[in-house]
């Protein structure tokens, strides 16, 4: 997890920070902005309300970025394992900007506009690098990219929808992995990082206060902080870049290539191509996995595993409790040959050998509302 | 009669006839979070005052708690090991977390009274 401080050793404050702090939020610092990570309900309360109904999650310090102009598609498809230009109008799709090594910058999600205009979403931590990495290929190419300054919220949970419905907003025309611009400035997707339905909403700050207004009026929804953000996204076996993945994990490794299509991987357009399809043709030598430790402690990221001899066989990138899982939870990375479910590894905490088993990925279901 | 010290570390230590009952206090727990496990010693374990006694594992992250003397533990709290988020609820009751015999109480002196843990905390 990053926590790089922006410059002058200050971290940045949310547009709607007063509100967080008028909702009682504790802040904490992450990718270089100062984050509600918890409110007064808790983050097991408020990780089990997303489950059930709706959370409100401030998803602002994340960037994002318009890509627009007659070189759009040939800039998307040299930064990134994607078709652009086969995309259909309000399609999203999750991608990376790849390192000639195939390892992963950033994920992203990306969305189609217009004919030659797309909205890329991006990680808080890699927004500089990311701006660099994509201005820098836009040299010589006839487009344009503009970050965009925004509040940028997300509504998750099974009850979404329907308090969504609730202000007014029609979503049964939009289906998960679907974004479209609801009004001037304002870009809605289905979408979300929980493993449940919801949305995710750009709109103008000064709009914001009164779209928050309306959402928190019902009583389903509940604001949740990046902790429970984290251990919903866990659960949901969903990838957090610094962790997860890096620029040193490539997307098969990362057990990512669902979204890299066999006829994308023959091309040779994309920056990392030849890297990934030697990975791909050798295969991995290291997988991630789901993980489930024994018991009730926690293996938190940066533990290393072994193998029931004592070699060294990996380690954990993220390891917490899940709240609905109802134990700890973790992922990893182990030899692939050991990739399975039913390989067990263990884990040295504080003297105590852990035993986790590989257990598949999500723990728990995923419930998009696909078309 | 029983006295309570605490700790700048947001211990609380409750000494009754040289064995000393302790937990972490209210504002910890806050600050902690919902507890998902809690890591207790074995009774007959002995302790060197700094040494980490036990280990409260939020949702999030995992905290030391610090022995506040020299000692032998008598006691963990085994209600936690079903039921962690007890600190939570009840910190500075039946959310305690171990009991330990002092070697010597007077390396509790230099401890702040109640008055002086809310200064510090304030």
């Amino acid at each position: 997890m990053t926590d790089e401080r922006a410059a002058g050793g200050q971290l940045k404050s949310l547009p709607l920070e007063d509100l967080h702090k008028a909702a009682g939020a504790r802040f904490g610092g992450f990718a270089g902005w100062s984050m509600p990570l918890t409110y007064p309900a808790g983050v097991m309360k408020e990780h089990l309300h997303t489950r059930e109904h709706a959370g409100l999650f401030d998803i602002s310090h994340m960037k994002l970025f318009e890509v627009a102009g007659p070189g759009a598609t040939a800039l998307l498809d040299r930064a990134c394992p994607l078709n652009s230009a086969a995309m259909e109008l309000s399609q999203s799709k999750y991608t990376f900007f790849l390192t000639e090594q195939a390892g992963i910058i950033d994920d992203l999600i990306v969305t189609r506009l217009g004919a030659d205009r797309f909205m890329v979403v991006a990680n808080a931590g890699n927004a500089a690098t990311d701006e660099a990495h994509l201005k820098s290929l836009a040299r010589d190419v006839d487009v344009t990219v503009t970050p965009l300054d925004c509040v940028f919220l997300a509504l998750q949970g099974p009850a979404a929808a329907s308090v969504m419905l609730g202000i007014g907003i029609e979503t049964d025309a939009l289906t998960f992995m679907h974004g479209i611009e609801l009004r001037h400035d304002w870009f809605m997707s289905r979408s979300g990082y929980t493993g449940e339905d919801g949305f995710e909403i750009a709109l103008p700050a000064a709009d914001a206060p009164g779209l928050v207004a309306e959402l928190t009026a019902d009583d389903r929804v509940m604001w949740i902080g990046l902790a429970a953000r984290d251990s919903l996204r866990l659960e949901a076996g969903l990838c957090l870049h610094g962790q997860d993945i890096t620029g040193d994990i490539d997307p098969a490794s990362a057990g990512l290539m669902w979204a890299i299509p066999k006829d994308i991987r023959a091309n040779d357009e994309f920056i990392g191509a030849e890297a990934l399809r030697r990975i791909v043709t050798e295969g991995p030598s290291k997988k991630r996995v789901g993980l489930r430790p024994e018991g009730r402690q926690p293996v938190r990221s940066g533990t290393a595993l072994v193998d029931a001899s004592g070699n060294p066989a990996g380690i954990v990138t993220s390891g917490g409790f899940g709240p609905s899982a109802g134990a700890p939870v973790a992922m990893g990375y182990v030899p692939a040959a050991l990739a399975r479910p039913g390989s067990r590894f263990f884990a040295d905490i504080r003297g105590t050998k852990i035993p986790l088993d590989v257990s598949p990925l999500p723990f728990t279901p995923h419930r998009y509302r696909k078309g | 009669m029983a006295t309570t010290y605490f700790t700048e570390d947001h211990e609380w230590i409750r000494v009754e006839g040289g064995v000393a009952t302790v937990g972490i206090t209210d504002y910890a727990q806050e600050q902690l979070g919902d507890l998902v496990f809690v890591e207790l010693p074995q009774a007959g374990r002995a302790m060197k005052k700094g040494d980490v006694a036990v280990v409260v594992e939020s949702v999030k992250a995992a905290s030391d708690v610090y022995a506040p003397a020299d000692g032998e533990i008598v006691e963990a709290n085994a209600a936690l090991s079903a039921d962690p988020a007890l600190v939570n609820s009840a910190a500075t009751g039946d959310g305690w977390l171990w009991k330990m015999k002092l070697a010597d109480e007077s390396q509790l002196s230099g401890l702040l009274d109640e008055a002086g843990y809310k200064a510090h905390i304030a």
